[in-house]
């Protein structure tokens, strides 16, 4: 059998020259604000696993959502099976033969497993005999789920194969899977591989949508490229270099990050000290003994799929949610359990949360005044209780200038920039209050790469003047790129850290299970058995 | 462009305000000229009309306050009574006492009478997570009844011939009209005066950045320290002292006492005030006049055409739902949920 | 003599409590699609007004009740437009609704203050009223309380057993799910609003038809927002919603209670008038204090305007 330049197997290809079963020809969505999709054309054949391949924003989600029917294109042609077609709408596209798996899911959180499938499946099928059907099937192709389980109860892991379940109970032509290992274990993802690879021997044609070089190296027969709504590029990914698919992606070489060693002994800036807190979300994770130390000059990571704990971790740490008590969490040498987020901030900590539009900017507001949204205290815009616009002001412009900030200027709307831009700013008003330390969630989550690459420098910049730093991401990528030490959370609980140069990719993915030297075997268990 | 939308909605409401009387069998002209252009024909009036605008602005402007915070006082009616039942009190308890401190007392009493009405909704929303605008609104019902019993039983003037009112208010007790000829009294620039404070406030101070914030993005206020807490205690306060003043300019205004007649729906016009003026001071003085216009209209129609006079309700909440309406097409908002999304990609 | 005293009470509980189960019901399947409608007050009202003119007119008061259920549903349509095809803010929508249709009602009612409507008489069911206490209390009533039992039946059946109320509850939890899944998430809100309104209209027909057949301005008076909170405190599950309707019709002719006791208790009756609002006020605390009771049985996207992609 061939082997693909990253040493895997390469399944055995489809005919690529019969005739397609899809063919997407000059596919345009055009928004009021942006164009979305411009003039693509793609084609894909029985039993090819094709990749579209793209960074955040290039368009990939809006042209699969016109796939499924779930938008309709504002020009070009759809031809399914050599006639042309129109999608009229998801359940249209289902009797077409096309499955689409979301990248964020559309399961119903409150009902079980059968009744989310029951709602996908045309006419009124019986309840039990359904039950069987998802058990047979989700057997079949190694992704075991519980029919009788409330979704809520599942973990992110669980309810993914609940979604892939649901298409394939229906004998799909096509699948399209939406970035579907953002929320797995590398050790899940191979699982994911397998499944794919027998429904394609089996003639099933797979769309895999995805930003994961190496992945796409692994697993696919071939790949469209798109960058900014159009296509840059056709290529087997076998026959190419991660470096030759990112500049096809992203138009020119994958930018690196400069990184010094760590600094040594540096003061304790945080410290979680056997931090456990309940979830007040009924369906929320519960924090259990977490032990921690940040110092100054490093920069820790903590690693895990979502829904491990990280969003209940984040609040306590930003005191969003303040705990019972102030011991366990402290903040430069002080016990700030109880304290809120503006107290912490005057102790010299800045945070930057996962969600840019509603939590960490207002999007109504411009930039100036969400310049004030943090920086009020720390920065001096506030005197005698009234607020200083020209001071904001000021600042605002210096930030946009320094970090690159592609806007209509101070008095934009924090709602008219893009992703990477909106996250630039928001990192720049954090790094420009010159805390000690900076704890920051995702922080190129859904940014493009150069405004990727600028934050993870910045950050790395803001460790060599001595801040603290802590990251919590979804993404080995970024964290073993910009990390000193990492850590991994599961289930709400915490890993002992690991300098990031003694650790590879496949010991993390098995921390994620929960089965870290030293940890509480029956939870390590559950969790082993949850993914 | 932000006035595009109301006036659209007042031009739509004044359109159907001629179909609407030519629906009932009466002349449309004469409707809409009894009811919209008659009260301007002289200036008594145009005093008239600013009179009754008064309390509208009162209301509004502390209401505002807490709209802007997404705090839900619908309860202004309520505080509207119990702010005139303290300060009745006030004028009833001091009988013979004079200069200048029987009307600040009454007003202060207003004004607390009010705020405390608010802070029942306000306690119970903080500390219990109850529903702010059932809250309110159940006390508006509670608030009626107790100006009831009030006016029934324990203020009841004993030589009024057993009629549900009090004595009037010796002349300490009333406000000085400040236009001769007119009955336009001390209220109106106490409502100016606030209304600019409260501009000022909204717009300039460090706490009015933090209300529009909770108002606005929830998740970023608490991201950013603000106290929920606070918000709503100062959101629903505002609005119940300014309509508690608003009360005490009314008993102590125009009727001169407390009556069973007190009640006359200000508090919720208030609220559509507040909309129609887009929460700032200037649109809530002319959304006031407007809404006034609405009322007084409503009068004479009633007294030349025969139409009931709750015909000014009808238009009232016409113009809300136009309002409701034409934000959509005049003020596009761009979908947050899609941004969101598409920022998350 | 106690006997008769404590049998008319229970009896006027239910009579009083069925307008509140009608509109809460409608309430509550409106609130499962995800959508708030605070407008049941304006919907009651005009209901009322249309019903009582109807009937008036043509001497049948279940032909009142029809013209009732097409005005509430009337005034529905309006709010459904403004929420959920021009997305306004629903909150305020609603108030829009209550203000307008209250204000609606006032105005066409006034003509028809001074006139009566012939009363309809209870409907005795045999056999079942002679049960001694319980048989004239719930067998002796109206044939619209009888029929007001049904929806509650009704309604479980089609939340928890049909496909229908599965999608419905759907919607209510994840309209962008529901969406993408391919499920016409404004339709469907539109029919659960239509349904909220008629069954407002028909609360409100009662009002005038058959419990005081008469009319008076404000005579609903506050008994569409008890409705609206009752769904609350029943946490969306209908049968919650029949006990805590009567719970408030006790409430509500409490006054009856103490005349009838012949207890000499030196209350003002405005100060009994009050009792159901304050109950509300109560009741509301009680099942909002634990923040995980509502989020718990709440739908999910209640409140919040649901803007398709496309």
């Amino acid at each position: 059998m061939a082997t693909t330049a990253a040493g895997g197997a390469v399944p055995p290809g489809p005919d690529l020259g019969a005739p397609p079963r899809l063919r997407l020809a000059g596919i345009s969505k055009v928004y009021p604000t942006v164009v979305a999709n411009d003039g693509i054309d793609l084609s894909i054949v029985p039993g090819e696993i094709h990749a579209v391949l793209g960074e955040n924003g290039a368009g990939k989600s809006t042209l699969m959502k016109i796939i499924y029917g779930v938008t309709h294109q504002t020009q070009g042609e759809i031809f399914w099976e050599g006639k042309p077609v129109k999608v009229e709408n998801p359940a249209y596209a289902r009797a077409l033969g096309i499955g689409m798996v979301f990248q964020h899911f559309s399961l119903f959180e409150t009902l079980t497993v059968v009744e989310n499938v029951a709602l996908a499946v045309p006419g009124n099928p019986d309840l039990a005999d359904l039950a069987k059907r998802i058990e047979a099937v989700s057997l079949r192709y190694g992704l075991p789920v519980d029919p009788r389980r409330h979704v809520h109860a599942l973990s992110v892991g669980e309810r993914q194969r609940v979604e892939i379940t649901r298409c394939l109970l229906q004998n799909p032509k096509l699948l399209i899977m939406d970035e579907p290992t953002s929320v797995l274990t590398p050790q899940a993802v191979r699982v994911l591989f397998e499944t794919l690879r027998r429904l394609s021997a089996e003639g099933c044609s797979i769309l895999y949508i995805s930003h994961k070089l190496d992945e796409i190296q692994e697993l696919c027969h071939s790949a469209t490229v798109l960058r900014g709504g159009k296509v840059t590029g056709h290529c087997i990914p076998s026959r190419e270099t991660p470096k030759s698919m990112a500049r096809m992606m992203i138009g020119r070489d994958l930018p690196i990050c400069e990184h010094s060693a760590p600094a040594e002994g540096g003061e304790v800036r945080l410290r979680l000290a056997g931090l456990s807190h309940a979830s007040d979300d009924p369906f929320g994770i519960d924090l259990q003994d977490i032990h921690l130390e940040v110092r100054s000059g490093e920069i820790v990571g903590i690693a895990g799929v979502s829904g491990n704990g990280q969003q209940e971790l984040l609040y306590a740490i930003s005191g969003e949610t303040p705990i019972a008590e102030k011991f366990p969490i402290q903040i430069l040498g002080k016990e700030a359990g109880r304290m809120g987020p503006d107290q912490r901030r005057a102790l010299g900590m800045c945070f930057v949360p996962e969600e840019r539009l509603g939590r960490g900017a207002v999007p109504s507001m411009p930039l100036t005044e969400n310049a004030i949204l943090t920086g009020a205290k720390t920065l001096g815009f506030v005197r005698h209780g009234f607020v200083s616009r020209r001071r904001a002001a000021v600042f605002s412009t210096g930030c946009i200038e320094r970090y690159d900030v592609k806007c209509g200027g101070p008095d934009s709307a924090a709602k008219s920039l893009s992703g990477g831009n909106l996250q630039k700013f928001i990192v720049g008003r954090e790094i420009l209050q010159a805390p000690k330390l900076l704890v920051l969630a995702q922080p190129t989550w859904g940014v493009d790469v150069g405004a990727s690459a600028f934050i993870r420098q910045s950050i790395i910049d803001l460790r060599n003047q001595g801040c603290a730093v802590l990251v919590i991401s979804e993404e080995l990528d970024e964290l073993f790129e910009v990390c000193d030490r990492i850590a991994v959370i599961a289930k709400g609980r915490l890993s002992p850290s690991r300098p990031t140069a003694q650790t590879t990719v496949e010991d993390i993915g098995v921390w994620m299970s929960g089965m870290w030297p030293g940890a509480v075997s029956a939870d390590a268990g559950e969790v082993a058995r949850g993914h | 462009m932000t006035y595009a939308s109301p006036l659209l909605a007042v031009a739509l409401t004044l359109c159907a305000g001629i179909a609407v009387f030519a629906a009932l069998g009466k002349d449309p002209v004469e409707g809409f000229r009894l009811f919209f252009l008659s009260p301007f024909k002289d200036t008594y009036g145009i005093a008239e009309l600013i009179l009754k605008a008064t309390p509208l602005m009162l209301c509004a402007l502390g209401l505002g306050i807490g709209f802007r915070a997404n705090v839900w006082n619908i309860g202004a009616e309520g505080q509207f009574l119990v702010g005139a039942a303290t300060a009745s009190w006030v004028a009833l308890s001091f009988d013979d006492a004079s200069g200048p401190w029987p009307l600040t007392a009454m007003l202060l009493a207003g004004a607390l009478g009010g705020a405390l009405w608010a802070a029942i909704p306000a306690f119970l929303r903080t500390r219990f997570n109850a529903n702010e605008i059932l809250v309110s609104l159940m006390l508006v019902y509670v608030a009626q009844l107790l100006i009831s019993w009030l006016v029934f039983g324990p203020f009841k003037d004993p030589e009024g011939m057993n009629f549900p009112q009090t004595k009037m208010f010796s002349d300490a007790f009333l406000l000085p009209i400040i236009v001769a000829g007119t009955r336009l009294n001390l209220a109106l620039p106490i409502a100016i005066g606030l209304l600019i404070a409260a501009q000022v406030f909204t717009k300039y101070s460090y706490t009015g950045f933090k209300m529009r914030v909770a108002g606005e993005a929830e998740a970023a206020a608490r991201y950013a320290g603000f106290s929920a807490t606070r918000m709503v205690w100062i959101g629903m306060l505002a609005g119940g002292a300014t309509a508690g003043i608003a009360g005490m300019a009314e008993v102590a205004g125009p009727m001169g006492q407390l009556t069973d007649k007190v009640a006359s729906g200000y508090g919720f016009a208030a609220i559509i005030v507040a909309f129609v003026g887009r929460l700032q001071p200037i649109g809530i003085f002319l959304g006031s006049i407007l809404m006034a216009l609405f009322f007084i209209g409503g009068e004479h129609v009633q007294q030349y055409m025969n139409l009931p006079s709750s015909i000014s309700k009808v238009f009232q909440g016409m113009l809300l739902f136009f309002l409701l309406g034409t934000d959509v097409f005049i003020n596009y908002r761009p979908r947050l949920g899609s941004l969101a999304r598409a920022a998350k990609q | 003599m106690e006997h008769n005293i404590v049998a008319s009470i229970l009896a006027a509980t239910i009579v009083a409590g069925t307008p509140l189960i009608i509109v809460a019901l409608g309430e509550l399947v409106t609130e499962k699609s995800g959508v708030l409608n605070l407008g049941a007050e304006g919907m009651m009202a005009v209901g009322a007004i249309a019903a009582f003119a109807v009937a008036h007119s043509t001497g049948s008061a279940w032909i009142g009740v029809l013209a009732a259920m097409l005005a509430g549903m009337t005034m529905a349509l309006i709010f459904g437009v403004l929420a959920l095809t021009l997305m306004a803010n629903q909150v305020a929508s609603g108030l829009a609704l209550a203000i307008f249709g209250v204000g609606l009602s006032a105005f066409i009612g006034k003509p028809y203050e001074s006139m009566a409507l012939a009363a309809t008489a209870p409907l005795r069911i045999p056999v079942l009223a002679d049960i001694p206490i319980l048989g004239p209390v719930l067998f002796n009533q109206q044939l619209v309380v009888y029929l007001s039992w049904v929806p509650v039946a009704g309604i479980i059946w089609f939340l928890y057993k049909s496909r229908a109320g599965l999608i419905l509850r759907a919607v209510g939890e994840s309209p962008s799910s529901a969406h993408s899944i391919g499920y016409p998430v404004i339709r469907i809100r539109y029919l659960a609003v239509l349904f909220g309104g008629a069954m407002a209209g028909i609360g409100g027909a009662y009002l005038s038809v058959f419990y005081t057949p008469l009319w008076v301005e404000g005579m609903v008076a506050g008994r569409g927002w008890i409705a609206t909170a009752l769904v609350v405190f029943a946490t969306w599950r209908p049968l919650r919603v029949l006990i805590g309707a009567y719970l408030f019709g006790g409430v509500m002719i409490s006054q009856l209670f103490v005349q009838g006791s012949g207890l000499r208790i030196d209350i003002a009756s405005q100060w009994l008038s009050a009792l159901p609002y304050i109950a509300t006020i109560v009741v509301l605390v009680l099942i909002s204090r634990n923040r995980n009771t509502i989020r718990l049985n709440s739908p999910m996207s209640l409140g919040q305007p649901y803007r398709p992609d496309a």
